[in-house]
């Protein structure tokens, strides 16, 4: 099967400074990898602020322009020359973002999103035509159209908001869903739902999800593979549960030395990993190689 | 343990009255609880479970439309008891920054954007404190050598510090004058997991240098699990449990709880995790009876009719559930937590 989307070598340089100063701060660094060689997956991005984790999925989206290298999806690049073009690749590709709160206009009916996407890409045109792909991509997520119709935003609690906002997402039934940080706004007892929801629609409908967090935890739940990004380098990328279970490059242990765990609850240990985060800091700047491990992962190696 | 703070049948309602429509919104209803001394408490509950509202109340930020109907928030001050629920102006900003303090959610916009720190740390404390001049500069450079600042930050403006020096500027605001009681409003929910950790850890060494009691409020469990001493958990305007840190994650016993426990993923563990139905009620309108019982596994008539009361289940554990014998943990505690049970 051949890859769904395909990044090679992908750089994203933006200026800083005055026009004048000609200083660029390198946002992505040579990144590579595909999705969906074998099958729907959830992939994973997993980086702090400032990591280049979204203006990678920007990049994806055809948002930005890669300052060099480039992205195909299907075979084909996402810079389009077209609109005809680039209409048929968004239809395929669709993204949630991370606040549903601001994602729709509060002053906007809920369900027009819908509807407008259903005209957009599926060329409907009929009401009952444009009610049905609605209530279908709503079941997807665990709501109804009567449940949601002639709703406004605040008339929704946050994970119901999100559950439209993916059920919008899939209404043109895309491969490919680029989640970006998508629970993170969302209450902890909804998050579970959202998160089962993304695994559900990889097993039951074969969409693969590119899923951008900063959390670890969930990005183990559900991801398949994921790459690590540090200040804009990928520093460790391979099956999930191989890496998060044995993380190698400084950083990624950082990381995982960082998250909370419930492990030792009442017993609170929040002493900073002070040595790792020594070894990771050293690393910024430097220049390494990605280098094949025997259990499918890359770890950048220096020197 | 001395207590320093006594929460009593605490009601506090939102009233409205638009163009003749009354509406009351239930955001804090009957609650009571107690944080002692040199504790961290934590308050657990998802957006519009009216926990906002509670810390309001305790923070002494009481304005309309929300109202305190009835009960009391009583601080046991070295200076003197208050209570907040009715305390006159004078009263509040005899107590505010010196003894009852605040850190706030999000740094960026607590901080003036226009100031440099070294002034906004004077708009803050300066009067307070009763310092100025080089007296005053010299307290806050030794605060902020606690909190691992370098005293540049003082000449520097908020933008031009990172997300996590912002947030320990902002504790720091809140904590330069030694306040015995210090709400933290979700301080560490926009930060990134690595610096989440480290003010974490901050603010746990300032509360025990200053031996002053925090109520932590965050819907994080994780975050509970790793500060907190006790936590208190808030479905829909009241209290429905409360317990010492580790009881509360390894024998909840109120359906609520346990779930919340076991929607937390771990690493190393893909075990598929539940997740609650429904949606918060809403506090205009709530659910009779307990308030849980619509989204509830074990919902049995009872449920639906009476209100179940906060009784004490165990040692030092309180639930407001009818069936609480019969609430099982949803998932295996963790293994480090198992091999100490």
């Amino acid at each position: 099967m051949s890859a769904l989307l395909e990044v090679r070598g992908v750089s994203k340089e933006f200026p800083v400074g005055g026009v004048l100063s000609g200083k660029t701060i390198k946002a992505v660094n040579e990144t590579s990898f595909t999705i969906g060689e074998n099958g729907p997956e959830i992939f994973t991005i997993i980086g702090e602020s400032g990591s280049g984790k979204t203006t990678l999925a920007r990049m994806i989206l055809g948002l930005e322009h890669p300052s060099a290298g480039e992205i195909s999806f299907e075979g084909k690049p996402v810079t389009h020359a077209s609109g005809q073009e680039r209409l048929a690749f968004m239809a395929k590709v669709q993204p949630v973002f991370q606040n549903p709160f601001e994602a729709f206009n509060p002053l906007k009916r809920v369900d027009r999103y819908l509807a407008s996407t259903a005209k957009r890409f599926l060329k409907l045109r009929g009401k009952v035509e444009i009610d049905a792909a609605m209530d279908g991509a709503l079941q997807k997520v665990g709501l109804s159209l009567t449940e949601v119709r002639g709703r406004f935003p605040h008339e929704l609690s946050g994970g119901q908001l999100q559950r439209v906002a993916i059920a919008r997402a899939l209404i043109p039934n895309p491969p490919l869903l680029i989640a970006d940080e998508p629970v993170s706004m969302v209450d902890a007892s909804l998050r579970m739902a959202i998160v089962n929801l993304l695994r559900q629609l990889r097993d039951e409908m074969g969409v693969s999800v590119i899923y951008i967090t900063h959390d670890l935890a969930t990005a183990y739940y559900i991801s398949d593979r994921l790459i690590i990004m540090q200040r804009g380098n990928v520093v460790e990328m391979g099956p999930a549960r191989a890496v998060l279970d044995a993380p190698e490059h400084p950083y990624s242990r950082l990381l995982k030395a960082s998250v909370l765990s419930d492990a030792d609850a009442g017993h609170g240990r929040l002493q900073p990993a002070a040595d790792l985060l020594l070894l990771s800091d050293r690393t910024i700047g430097q220049m390494g190689r990605l280098v094949d491990r025997p259990d499918g992962r890359k770890v950048l190696q220096y020197g | 343990m001395a207590d320093i703070l006594t929460v009593e049948r605490l009601k506090a309602y939102y009233l409205m009255n638009y163009y003749g429509v009354q509406r009351e919104v239930r955001a804090v209803d009957d609650i009571t609880m107690s944080i002692g001394k040199n504790e961290v408490y934590g308050i657990a509950g998802e957006s519009s479970s009216g926990k906002t509202s509670f810390i309001k109340v305790l923070a002494a930020a009481i304005r309309p439309p929300l109202r305190v109907v009835e009960g009391s928030a009583t601080y046991h001050f070295k200076t003197g008891d208050v209570d907040v629920a009715h305390a006159t102006p004078e009263q509040v900003e005899e107590i505010r920054w010196r003894s009852l303090s605040y850190i706030m959610q999000g740094s960026m916009s607590v901080l003036n954007p226009l100031r440099k720190v070294g002034r906004i740390f004077e708009d803050f404390a300066a009067r307070p404190l009763g310092l100025s001049g080089s007296a005053f500069r010299q307290r806050v450079i030794g605060h902020l050598d606690r909190l691992k600042l370098d005293p540049r930050v003082l000449n520097s403006y908020p933008h031009e510090l990172s997300g996590g020096m912002r947030q320990r500027v902002t504790i720091g605001l809140a904590t330069v004058c030694n306040p015995e009681f210090v709400i933290a409003d979700e301080p560490t929910t926009a930060l990134d997991v690595v610096v989440q950790k480290d003010v974490l850890g901050l603010i746990k060494d300032l509360q025990k240098q200053q031996g002053s009691s925090i109520v932590f409020v965050t819907h994080d469990m994780a975050v509970h699990a790793n500060i907190a001493d006790r936590v208190g958990i808030i479905y829909a305007g009241r209290l429905v449990e409360e317990a010492p840190t580790r009881t509360l994650f390894t024998a909840p016993r109120h359906p609520y709880t346990a779930h919340l426990v076991a929607s937390l993923p771990r690493i190393g563990d893909t075990t598929q995790r539940p997740a609650l139905d429904g949606r918060p009620p809403n506090l205009a309108n709530p659910p009779s009876g307990c308030r849980f019982h619509p989204r509830c596994p074990l919902v049995i008539d009872k449920c639906k009719t009476d209100v179940p009361p906060l009784e004490l289940v165990g040692p030092g554990q309180r639930s407001a559930c009818w069936r609480w014998r019969d609430v099982e943990p949803l998932v295996k505690p963790a293994a480090a937590l198992e091999a100490a049970l």
